[in-house]
């Protein structure tokens, strides 16, 4: 219930922030027609890599999942209700009241933090998913960012990366067709010189002692304004990548704590 | 946790809002709405209980209730594409004993004093599919499939509420779709189905334009008993009025529907009884035996038209509501479910991507699939209609010939045979 106190101007403002994010043709139109494609790659690489059942509707039993980057929780409401069990964390703390106040309306138990990858590292927390799409490009020191994202992940946990290639073509689409030919994202929003190519980044993963497995192309179909994958990585790109060690490990810990107790 | 509306009765909204302020107010909220309770409606209710799962919430508003015969004579040609939903729906089983499978397909060119009336286009075996020997479509009469399929929407735990909406209002965020009824209640939904038929008030409230007009005949339709058996057979003569159609049901018994133009057929439906079975008789010929008039003659207004669009924001069309057309080729209903199988099968998709049903890239994955389909099908009847309903000699002896052609070009009649069946994709 809303104090009559409370300034309507300040409503107002939180309402279009809402809006900005939810609108789905608003101006986050971009991010919003990207997500079937992108959930239907989260979703099979979550089936592929924890052997779940395809056909099943709410894929995820429970497992944890954590976005990087949640903003106002395009991705967050999905998953949620695909059945995991979602954190979603974002450093500007207007996009997650926007995405607790979305989700609350929205009737899906997720869990929102305004905080970043490093200080979820520093508590200990683990996920065995993590999801930082359209995040790498925009972080500054990614060696520190992947080693965090590593950390957070349990034993055997899957990263889930998207972003752009640093190509030409790329250059030509991202930064002027988007950016400014079809007004998509806000300007500015992109820095060409921080894409990271394929190969770099599957090298930095390695580094990070991540295991990357082959990136796939995120291809947009203008003819049927719909995002797609393919094989040609050249404007965006999707990659998946393992924890070392098994998931086994951490499962049977849980059940030795549940035999404790019983 | 949404409360549940149980009748009209209890009042869901206090005020009347202009714009709903989000948060407040109390209003039921739905993940999706079917305006409507005609058999397409029904259909999509059960249809998005499939795709949505067991959680989702589902209202149909409308009173759909049982018709009895008297009331409602008319019978439906089912083809493949429909009858494969309504098996996926779980209601063909209880169907199946109602259905009159059609072997054969009889379509001749005749003036009414014709002694003998040529069989041009004889569609027999060209449709049949492996599975169900020559059936390229099945009879089924509108009460039997109306009941079987309330009775699963009583399984499948679909509210029904006996509202109209008066007012769609969408908000900010662009999440739900408002729905307000004359009486003031409220309910939010992510989509709402229009399947509110022809005049649909859903797709008035959303501005979605119509192109369309009246033809100058009515349909007409009653069910008929014989001596003889049918065999499975439909006739489809086309009278100078228009088509005339006997098609086979269950027993020794036809239902017969054609096209009169309109001041003849004013003149049909006064008539008592016994007049128009003689009429009736005269059109039906005496290839059957005996006949008895089995229900009363009932008259229905025969038009064409199409929605510019099959969806706006967190709507689509279904059925009528997006299409009318002529029923010549008997595909007004095929239409309307393989619109119902289609936006299920968008549905389900979201549901599998954790999408809500209402979101935009569902519903134009919805119109991609529908509206070339049902375009192509519009002007294939509606010029249908307009080489046949002519008494006009060289456009009678064009159309013999024409036919005729058809005839002999197998490859060109398995493809009408197949469009009648429903088994033609874009």
């Amino acid at each position: 219930m809303r104090a009559p106190s409370i300034d309507d101007a300040e409503v107002e403002r939180f309402e279009r922030l809402a809006a900005t994010w939810w609108n789905q043709q608003g101006p986050m139109r971009a991010l919003h027609a990207m997500n079937p494609a992108r959930l239907a790659w989260i979703r099979r690489e979550a089936s592929r890599h924890f052997g779940l059942d395809p056909s099943e509707r709410r894929i995820f039993a429970e497992h944890s999942v954590l976005d990087i980057g949640c903003g106002g929780g395009l991705l967050c409401e999905p998953l949620a209700r695909l059945g995991a069990k979602v954190t979603g964390i974002d450093p500007a703390s207007e996009n997650i009241e926007v995405a607790k106040a979305h989700g609350e309306r929205a009737g899906l138990a997720i869990d929102y933090r305004c905080s970043t990858v490093e200080e979820i590292a520093a508590r200990g927390e683990r996920f065995a998913v993590v999801l930082a799409m359209e995040v790498v490009e925009h972080v500054a020191d990614v060696p520190a960012f992947l080693t965090s994202c590593e950390r957070v992940l349990e034993p055997g946990g899957l990263l889930l990366m998207s972003t752009l290639n640093r190509t030409l073509r790329s250059f030509a689409l991202a930064i002027l067709g988007a950016e400014y030919l079809l007004r998509w994202l806000p300007r500015g929003t992109h820095d060409w010189e921080k894409f990271l190519t394929p190969g770099e980044l599957a090298s930095q993963l390695r580094r990070a002692r991540l295991v990357p497995r082959n990136p796939e192309g995120l291809l947009f179909d203008p003819l049927r304004w719909e995002w797609r994958l393919s094989h040609d990585t050249a404007v965006n790109y999707v990659v998946s990548a393992r924890k070392r060690g098994t998931q086994n490990a951490a499962a049977e810990n849980g059940r030795a704590e549940g035999a404790e107790k019983t | 946790m949404p409360h549940r509306v149980k009748s009209s009765h209890r009042s869901v909204g206090s005020r009347e809002p202009t714009a709903i302020p989000l948060g407040k107010g109390r209003r039921e909220r739905a993940d999706a709405v079917v305006a409507g309770d005609g058999i397409v409606a029904l259909a999509a209710a059960l249809a998005l209980r499939t795709a949505l799962g067991e959680q989702a919430r589902i209202l149909v508003l409308g009173k759909p209730a049982p018709i009895a015969h008297e009331i409602d004579p008319r019978a439906y040609a089912i083809a493949g594409s429909a009858r494969r939903l309504l098996e996926g729906l779980g209601v063909w089983p209880v169907l199946e004993a109602d259905a009159q499978p059609m072997e054969h397909i009889f379509v001749t060119d005749s003036r009414l004093d014709d002694v003998v009336r040529p069989a041009f286009l004889s569609f027999l075996g060209d449709t049949h599919e492996p599975e169900s020997g020559n059936t390229f479509a099945h009879m089924i009469e509108a009460k039997a499939l109306r009941n079987a399929l309330l009775g699963a929407l009583n399984l499948a735990r679909i509210e029904t509420v006996p509202l109209r909406v008066h007012a769609l209002i969408h908000e900010s965020d662009d999440d739900r779709i408002v729905l307000r009824a004359e009486s003031g209640e409220v309910i939010a939904s992510a989509l709402l189905v229009a399947a509110d038929g022809a005049r649909s008030t859903c797709r008035e409230l959303a501005g979605i334009s119509w192109i369309g007009w009246d033809y100058p005949q009515l349909g007409l339709t009653t069910t008929i008993a014989h001596e003889r058996e049918h065999g499975a057979r439909a006739y489809e003569h086309f009278l100078p009025g228009g088509p005339f159609a006997i098609l086979p049901l269950k027993g020794r018994r036809s239902s017969i529907v054609w096209a009169e133009g309109k001041r003849e057929a004013k003149r049909l439906l006064a008539l008592d009884d016994r007049e128009a079975f003689i009429e009736i008789t005269r059109r039906f010929g005496h290839e059957l035996g005996a006949l008895r008039l089995e229900g009363r003659l009932i008259g229905y207004p025969l038009s064409f038209g199409i929605a510019r669009a099959f969806t706006a924001r967190r709507l689509a069309l279904v059925g009528d509501a997006a299409h009318v057309i002529h029923p010549v080729a008997g595909q007004g209903l095929n239409l309307g479910l393989q619109d119902v199988a289609a936006l299920a099968d968008a549905v389900s998709e979201a549901a599998h991507l954790g999408l809500d049903p209402g979101n935009p890239f569902t519903l134009s994955a919805y119109q991609r699939a529908r509206r070339f389909d049902t375009t192509a099908m519009a002007a294939l009847t509606d010029g249908l209609v307009r080489l046949f309903s002519n008494d006009h000699l060289p456009l009678r002896a064009l159309r013999d010939f024409g036919l005729s052609l058809v005839d002999r070009a197998p490859p060109v009649k398995r493809l009408l045979a197949n469009r009648a069946a429903g088994r033609v994709r874009a």
